[in-house]
């Protein structure tokens, strides 16, 4: 470092002006866990896709009964084997067919409910947020009472008085998700309102919707992604508890949580582990991976997180010394 | 014997884009008691030296070498600099709020200081503390002692970070900026006040700012950088006299402080280079009036004058010192009689009240009356607080007054349905003090000017985008930038932006809220001449809001001295400035300081040049 040299040598360096978007895919790609976690999900995705292909395949209907084959004389499921890859469930059922439709379920119940829940969290927040006053005190009044309610009281009753369906589970998992993200939505726009370029929009001629729309909402994109990614396990993990409860999905329709209930009834599980070990896998791996993308992506969204520090800290130490 | 010596040092910080070169082999040696300033626009690493010399960047490789009493400070273990932090250098913050604990009472947190450097009883250091209060100059320091930073004003606050930084004694002081964010009046106190303490005291000061009038003033040497490189150093008299490098020299002309009536500002032009790419040649070349072929192609070398001027340079005799000729004068508006605007006795009551006391009102605008003919421009000046922005919204129709009238074209804002309303934007708009406030991060800048034009219904696809691009041409940004977002811009640029959404309708006013004050000094001056060129052209109106004097000199017809909600006078540029009339006009005028003139021929003569290594 005692002279500088190379500098007439070297051509001028090009400097190279990354958009946003370019930042966030290079941070994520950067960062391992995430980029597994999107594996998983790919895999997941890739198999209730294909679960069609997955029961012509194996030739075996996902509420099919092999009481031949999959059970034992002694009616005992069989194991996992050449035939049944996951081995088979209590009533003879391929568990990975079943397994794979069951994946069906809980993307579908997963990503539908966090999105409608996203919507109107979206809504709410921006509303109470932006309006501010005897709008913001209803509706932030109303998003407390909903986290007040205690959720699985109040899903059995209403799955009680109206049966069980897929989708009533979707409008309860919605009602009981979007109030935490709606508070969140609220606090980020009230300080959005504050900020110059509303003011400037405004002074243009601008009303209250064309500034939510225009203004606002693409600065609100970081949250809405973060925590819509960080809603799916939730929606997921929700739709399992209501089928373990037989409150969710209808038998024989597969879904992990009905399996999982079907394994623990009759104590099945303590000679046929794989009843409770594969969807109950699915379920953890499914879940930790959306989590751990969601917490990748927020790191990715916003640069001046601490990890992203962290990571750029270490990283020259490398290649300080060419 | 210098207290302080740095030796090329450099300074390099990761970041995601690659790697920013900070500072730049950079030398400079401080003597003892002496102010030495340290000169730059945002971005120059002049705040980044100095945190590298007091180990304040882990993340960051640091070459080089730096000497403090006989320690190599650069390398030093974390544990030896923490103890020479505070004990032996002290520092200064540019925001005097968020440097102070808002817990802690100020006595409580300047004793800290003193336990944590000795062992010192508590009866012993609050009796220090006091004495310490006494001398920065805060009025009965033992009552104050118990005080919490929010019962103080910014001017005392920054009193109080003095006298923790002087309260051990240290041989150096480190201020950053310590002035940037108080208001003009009180800036001038703080500067006298560092200058006496560090004669009380022996201390030598290091004082880092932008703001070249403030070390004409005070210091007695002076290291100007720009963009990591140390481009001018000597001492401040022969600096200020007679600048030896092109780059001290704009600035020095750029400065609405050296106003001369009848003369445009000469900017800078161009704007600051990248920090993260080498430059083949002389890293001002670019932007540099007085380029030679040989600039852009090798690293100048450093020329050393006969006056002890250092200059980083090809050129041989030191910048020109001329001033370009005085760009056509100015010719004497015609301001026509027709007024755009009319403030009849506008005021503004807040209702505050806690919950259970009574409640209290707090007047912010005490009864204005203003006009604005057309094709004027009329200054509003004052310090923070005096209400000057709450007025322009005001007059902008955004916040209703509680009593008063403001009628633009003729008709009362109060009047008006929200149609009107609506239609009345067409003819008031605003550009803001902040540049990176008031554009929507997230909305690229094509939009960002078509934005008018799409609320109003007046021009959509092929049409909108032809009057964005012409807009943009207009202020001088390149039409090709249609679909960058505003972050990938610089502050002028922004502003320019700004500006360009504000023309869009062509209002028949265009209220001006500080637009040049987040601006650096080389692109302040060509914003203002923007400004004042659409004016020429366009027959542009213009309500000016700003509290720099100098700045509202330059481009304003008549001026309006705001202070506590009232206008305290009114008169045409020139006639305030040759003769103003209220004390708090004279107070205001005695604080802004005038640089010194430029010394003209060839008084100096190159003694050394080396090769910059």
């Amino acid at each position: 470092m005692s002279t500088v040299t190379t500098t007439e040598t070297s051509p001028q360096t090009e400097v190279v002006q990354r958009g946003s978007f370019a930042l966030t895919v290079r941070r994520l790609r950067r960062d391992t866990a995430s980029m597994a976690a999107l594996c998983v999900i790919f895999a997941i995705i890739v198999l209730a896709i294909a679960a069609p292909w997955v029961a012509a395949m194996t030739g075996h209907s996902p509420i099919e009964q092999f009481r031949d084959t999959g059970l034992s004389p002694a009616g005992i499921p069989v194991g996992p084997g050449a035939e049944f890859w996951f081995g088979t469930d209590q009533l003879g059922r391929d568990v990975l067919v079943r397994l794979a439709y069951g994946a069906r379920v809980s993307l579908l119940v997963g990503v539908f409910a966090s999105l409608i829940a996203s919507l109107i969290a979206v809504i709410v927040g921006t509303t109470a947020g932006y309006f501010g006053g005897a709008v913001d005190l209803v509706l932030s009044r109303l998003t407390d009472l909903v986290m007040s309610v205690p959720f699985l009281l109040c899903a059995l009753a209403l799955v009680s008085a109206f049966g069980p369906s897929l989708t009533l589970s979707v409008a309860v998992i919605v009602f009981f998700s979007w109030a935490p993200m709606a508070r969140v939505i609220r606090g980020q726009v009230i300080s959005l309102r504050r900020q110059d370029f509303v003011l400037a929009s405004r002074s243009l001629g601008a009303g209250p919707l064309s500034i939510m729309v225009v203004d606002i909402l693409p600065n609100l994109a970081v949250p809405i992604i973060v925590y819509t990614t960080m809603q799916i396990p939730n929606s997921i993990v929700f739709e399992a508890t209501l089928s373990f409860l037989g409150m969710g999905i209808v038998p024989p329709t597969p879904s992990w949580g009905g399996m999982l209930a079907d394994a623990s009834s009759n104590s099945l599980y303590l000679v046929a582990w794989w009843l409770i070990f594969v969807p109950g896998t699915a379920l953890l791996m499914t879940t930790l991976a959306f989590n751990i993308l969601g917490d990748g992506l927020r790191d990715a969204l916003d640069p001046k997180s601490a990890r992203t520090m962290r990571r750029l800290k270490r990283r020259p130490k490398a290649g300080a010394k060419p | 014997m210098a207290i302080l010596e740095a030796k090329g040092l450099t300074v390099d910080i990761p970041t995601e884009d690659g790697t920013v070169h900070a500072v730049r082999n950079v030398s400079f040696s401080i003597r003892p008691g002496s102010l030495f300033g340290i000169a730059g626009e945002s971005g120059s690493g002049k705040s980044v030296l100095t945190q590298a010399v007091m180990g304040l960047l882990p993340n960051a490789d640091i070459g080089g070498e730096v000497w403090f009493e006989g320690r190599n400070l650069i390398g030093l273990p974390q544990e030896e600099m923490r103890r020479l932090r505070g004990g032996r250098i002290g520092m200064i913050f540019q925001d005097p709020l968020s440097s102070l604990h808002p817990f802690y009472t100020i006595g409580a947190q300047i004793a800290e200081v003193l336990h944590a450097h000795e062992k010192i009883s508590p009866a012993d250091a609050r009796e220090r503390v006091v004495e310490m209060l006494g001398k920065v100059g805060i009025p009965s320091p033992a009552e104050r002692y118990d005080d919490y930073p929010h019962q103080f004003s910014g001017g005392m606050r920054q009193r109080v970070m003095i006298a923790m930084a002087l309260i051990l004694k240290p041989a150096l002081i480190i201020a950053d900026e310590p002035t940037t964010a108080l208001d003009v009046t009180v800036q001038a106190q703080i500067v006298a006040l560092l200058d006496a303490m560090r004669r009380d005291f022996g201390t030598t000061v290091i004082l880092i700012t932008h703001d070249l009038g403030l070390l004409s003033s005070v210091a007695d040497d002076v290291m100007v950088m720009y963009a990591g490189h140390r481009l001018e150093y000597g001492r401040a008299a022969d600096v200020f006299r007679a600048p030896a490098h092109p780059y001290t020299a704009g600035l020095l002309r750029s400065t609405p402080a050296s106003y001369r009536p009848g003369t445009e500002l000469a900017p800078v032009s161009g704007r600051p280079p990248s920090l993260l790419a080498t430059p083949t040649g002389c890293i001002f070349a670019p932007r540099c009036a007085e380029a030679l072929p040989r600039c852009s192609s090798e690293p100048p070398p450093l020329r050393r004058f006969s006056d002890d001027v250092e200059s980083l340079c090809w050129l041989e005799d030191g910048a020109s010192a001329a001033r370009p000729a005085a760009a056509a004068a100015v010719a004497a508006k015609a301001i026509k009689p027709e007024l755009v605007a009319e403030v009849e006795d506008v005021r503004l009551t807040y209702h505050v009240g806690s919950f259970f006391g009574p409640k209290r009102a707090l007047d912010v605008l005490k009864g204005i009356n203003l006009t604005i003919g057309r094709g004027e421009t009329v200054g509003l000046v004052g310090e923070s607080g005096c209400g000057k922005s709450t007025l322009a919204r005001i007059v902008a129709g955004l916040v209703p007054a509680t009593s008063g009238h403001v009628r633009v074209l003729g008709r009362d804002m109060s009047t008006l349905d929200a149609r009107q309303w609506r239609d009345m934007r067409r003819e008031v708009q605003l550009v803001f003090q902040d540049p990176f406030g008031s554009l929507n991060p997230r909305r690229r800048v094509g939009a960002i000017i078509g934005d008018p034009f799409r609320l109003h219904g007046l021009a959509s696809g092929e049409e909108r985008r032809e009057k964005v691009r012409h807009l943009m041409e207009r202020v001088g940004l390149n039409p090709e930038h249609y679909n960058r977002f505003p972050a990938e811009f610089s502050g002028g640029q922004r502003q320019r932006i700004g500006i360009a959404r504000a023309l869009a309708l062509n209002p028949a006013l265009i209220i001006c809220d500080e637009p040049v004050s987040a601006l650096d000094v080389s692109i302040q001056a060509q914003v203002l001449n923007l400004l004042r060129e659409l004016q020429r052209d366009l027959g542009l109106t213009y309500l000016f809001i700003s509290h720099d004097l100098s700045v509202v000199r330059h481009v304003c017809d008549r001026i309006a001295v705001m202070q506590g909600g009232r206008i305290v006078e009114m008169e045409t540029a020139e006639r305030l400035f040759a003769d103003p009339q209220h004390d708090y006009t004279k107070t205001l005028l005695s604080a802004s300081k005038t640089l010194p003139a430029f010394e003209e021929g060839g008084r100096r003569s190159l003694i050394e040049t080396r090769v910059a290594s």
